[in-house]
């Protein structure tokens, strides 16, 4: 087996971005007849290597040779004409056509140049469809069929191309068992002696059910491949979390006996959260880790009013309270400090002064609707000088500032409003590294004087060594809670990479496992009692 | 669970989710076609002059001009654009033909033939200001709309100009060729609403155009030059336009330069009540026609019963707002 050249061979392939070394003398093999499975945590690289294969990107400096021939693509269209299909994890499909018009899409059969051949149209992907065993038919309109079925429209476009190697980005993100069931036996039929398939995915269980080898890749750079059969899910993980933790931080002020403050219990949406729970205690740094989509963000917006919810109780210092929107949040004193700060937390166009002032303006900073600039202005002046944001005034407009001394100006509008629980998401993305530095004694400071914090965070060292107790999360449900002792790398993505069990009401919907059904309609029932 | 079971289960619910999803789809048209036949229905029991053969022909009649101004809106607001520019576009084509044949003493095939190609001009303008410039379709076409009115004074000198001498010209909206009872411009109209059903229904033009509104960056990604068809759909637009000017012309036999504006928006209205989303990907070249119906069948019977011209505009607005409200409604009940 080994002795067949490879499919796909990339070697030392680096991409940077404005500021990131994205990708760092990246290699990849990929052998003809295999799934190889490629993993690392969230920011590896990953999306990255796809999008070069694929043709979106282009490489800074590397090799990748198809076939062994040189493999140059200029666009995902001529990728998939030399036989190289990605399919993505947001999709590419028109809804408002049909399953046919989307598969042919770019290469409809034509009666002359213009004119369309529908009947032929339809038969072809018929024809494909049945050679694929999908349950789709042609004629369906895509944005009326299940996140399952879009992507089976996806496989089928791709191999519409005659694709000899398809790349899948997190293909069963959004799929229940029984649906990832039919993607494997999918990706089984497609594999032959001149075809592979490269599967990205952060669920160890599913890969050890599909892939022939595993490829783990962490900070842009390649560390090893393994065979699926000789390894274990333990081995995967350490190879793709095995960096160490700086030295001696470690969590301050730890204590277990705190009044609870939040307690949030079987939280749901319609899109993503199930029955999520925890508690949030006075003065405590509670974190939240999990892969991207796990719905922790999700979680906060459901709490602060952002998002609707479904069902689930929140309740503040034992008080049951209902949250529509984020002002009623606000008057419960519960700010939320969006991972997009550009987008969701700054008004980028303003000053400092002006950002600082917002969210308490109402309250304090106003008379009969006029604006008290004075008092805002040395409000401003006072949070500028206590959080040491590096600006030559409070009237800088604040696109001028660095990441740090926005989100510092984020920190501040949050402060004045005098808010009891504050939810940072992301609070370090894009700041660097001496600015984490004081956004984490910023956060502990905050905790000290009896704020309570949720900090969400994708980058492990940070959680572990900020958070007081952590909260895992996995595909909208809670996998684990770990106190600040117990948590190590490993430990923590175990949980992240747990499949929470299998949802009936999913099951449901496809028509599956009757016993399973009459499960959920028991417990349905007694949540709403 | 085993696989094959899982297939088969879903393979079961295949064929109803086909009918369902094309029930779905006809429904808006049904709706709007039933609104047209209850309302048809009403001014022909309220008054006793509106269901009659004259009066019906010229309900047809006096839908020719936003009828035909719709379909090319129908094209580009599919695929999430607008165009603001077809009511001033329309009085500029308008111009343009009594320029050629009055003044330049064109034969009027010639002239009609200039007038629709300027329109297509104007289109053409306006998809590459879209397209190319990458300029918002709002702004760019609200930019065209006053450029167009402006240049119809000027070349008109703010001076109606009059087909006196081409008594031809007239005939091309009130003439009744093959013999026929309607005028030739409901004849012009109908072979619009068949050209244009099947360029949407029969050809990648019409493919794309749902395509790019569904998903435009998807549709680029699948290897389709999605500027170029921009261009394409913006021009046809214009040449709508174009045929537009001339019907409006040949009506009244003359180019009235001061008028237009408005004509767009009830051109818009037309492809909105018609059950188009203005968000692009869905609509049809029924539903328009049908649109176009229900506002000339309104303005037409409020005025046989008398109601002042004013309450009718209000009128028209309450139905848009029902129409719209109504599609989206039935929308969120799907989902």
């Amino acid at each position: 087996m080994s002795a067949r050249p490879p499919i796909l061979h990339v070697q030392g392939v680096s991409k940077s971005f404005p500021g990131v070394k994205a990708l760092d003398d990246m290699q990849l093999d990929v052998r003809a007849g295999e799934v190889l499975a490629v993993v690392g945590e969230n920011g590896a690289g990953k999306s990255t290597l796809m999008k070069l294969l694929s043709g979106v990107y282009e490489a800074d400096e590397g090799e990748f040779s198809y076939n062994g021939e040189p493999y140059e693509p200029t666009s995902p269209k001529h990728a998939q004409e030399l036989g190289i299909s990605i399919i993505h994890q947001e999709f590419n499909l028109m809804p408002d056509l049909t399953v046919a018009q989307n598969i042919f899409i770019g290469q409809e059969p034509r009666a002359s140049r213009f004119f369309l051949k529908e009947r032929r149209l339809n038969a072809k992907a018929r024809e494909l469809i049945e050679r694929l065993h999908l349950p789709i038919a042609p004629g369906q309109l895509v944005g009326n069929l299940t996140v399952a079925k879009q992507q089976m429209v996806e496989i089928a476009k791709a191999l519409s191309y005659d694709a000899k190697l398809l790349i899948m980005d997190e293909p069963t993100a959004a799929l229940n068992d029984a649906e990832v069931e039919v993607l494997h036996d999918l990706i089984r039929r497609f594999v032959q002696p001149d075809t592979a398939v490269i599967y990205i995915s952060h669920r160890m269980d599913e890969l050890k059910r599909i892939a022939d080898r595993i490829t783990v890749i962490r900070d842009g750079r390649y560390v090893g491949t393994r065979e699926t059969k000789e390894t274990s899910m333990k081995e995967v993980i350490s190879m793709m979390v095995g960096r160490e933790i700086s030295g001696e931080a470690k969590p301050e002020g730890v204590r277990g006996d705190r009044e609870v403050l939040l307690e949030v219990s079987g939280l749901s949406t319609k899109e993503l959260l199930k029955d999520v729970s925890f508690q949030l205690r006075k003065g405590e740094i509670l974190g939240f880790a999990g892969l991207m989509g796990a719905g922790r963000t999700e979680v906060a917006r459901a709490v602060v009013g952002a998002d609707k919810v479904d069902a689930g109780t929140i309740r503040l210092r034992g008080r049951k309270v209902v949250i529509h929107h984020p002002a009623e949040a606000a008057k419960h004193r519960i700010g939320y400090l969006s991972e997009d700060r550009k987008q969701f937390g700054l008004l980028l166009e303003q000053e400092v002064n002006a950002n600082i002032g917002l969210s308490a303006l109402r309250e304090r900073f106003q008379s009969w609707g006029f604006v008290k600039d004075r008092a805002m202005r040395k409000t401003s002046k006072e949070y500028v000088g206590r959080l040491r944001i590096k600006t030559p005034s409070v009237a800088q407009t604040v696109k001028n500032l660095s990441g740090g001394n926005q989100q510092k100006v984020v920190i501040a509008k949050w402060l004045v409003k005098d808010c009891d629980i504050l939810i940072f998401d992301e609070p370090t993305r894009g700041i660097d590294v001496g600015a984490k530095e004081e956004i984490y004694r910023l956060l502990n400071d905050l905790a000290s004087d009896g704020k309570s914090i949720i900090m969400i965070s994708s980058e492990l060292p940070e959680i572990l060594r900020m958070s007081h107790r952590i909260v895992v999360m996995s595909e909208g449900r809670v996998t684990g809670e770990l106190t600040a002792a117990e948590a190590t790398q490993e430990s923590v993505m175990h949980y992240a990479t747990l499949r929470p069990d299998e949802n009936p009401e999913d099951a449901e919907e496809l028509g599956l496992d009757p016993v399973l059904t009459g499960a959920s309609t028991t417990e349905e029932g007694r949540e709403e009692t | 669970m085993t696989a094959s079971a899982a297939t088969e289960a879903q393979e079961q619910h295949t064929p109803v989710e086909a009918v369902t999803s094309t029930l779905r789809d006809k429904l808006q048209q049904f709706l709007a076609f039933a609104s047209l036949i209850v309302i048809f229905l009403f001014f022909s029991i309220a008054s006793s002059s509106f269901l009659n053969y004259d009066n019906v022909t010229a309900i047809l009649f006096s839908t020719v001009v936003i009828g035909l101004l719709a379909l090319g809106t129908t094209f580009v607001i599919i695929t999430g654009g607008i165009d603001l520019s077809v009511g001033t576009g329309m009085t500029l084509c308008a111009v343009m033909a009594g320029v050629l044949i009055t003044k330049s003493g064109l034969p009027v095939l010639a002239g009609v033939i200039g007038a629709v190609l300027f329109g297509g001009l104007i289109g053409l303008v306006n998809g590459f200001n879209v397209s190319l410039l990458g300029i918002p379709p709002f702004i760019a076409t609200l930019a065209m709309m006053l450029v167009a009115q402006g240049l119809a004074l000027v070349i008109s000198n703010s001076t109606p100009i009059y087909f006196t001498d081409s008594p031809s010209y007239t005939q091309i909206s009130s003439g009744h060729l093959f013999g026929v009872d309607f005028p030739n411009a409901v004849l012009v109209l109908a072979v619009g609403v068949v050209i244009s059903a099947i360029l949407i229904n029969k050809t990648i033009l019409g493919r794309y155009t749902y395509s790019i509104g569904s998903n435009e960056e998807a549709t680029a990604l699948s290897g389709i030059s999605v500027r170029r068809w921009k261009i394409v759909i913006y021009t046809l637009g214009g040449l709508f336009t174009g045929l537009a000017g001339v019907m409006i012309s040949a009506r009244l036999a003359s180019a009235q330069p001061g008028t237009g504006l408005g004509y767009e928006l009830q051109a818009i209205a037309a492809v909105v009540i018609g059950g188009t989303s203005l968000s692009g990907g869905k609509g049809s070249i029924v539903g328009t026609i049908i649109g176009a119906l229900i506002i000339s069948v309104l303005n037409n019977g409020l005025q046989i019963m008398s109601i002042p011209q004013e309450w009718q505009n209000v009128i028209l607005g309450i139905v848009i707002l029902v129409a719209v409200y109504a599609d989206m409604a039935r929308k969120r009940a799907v989902v």
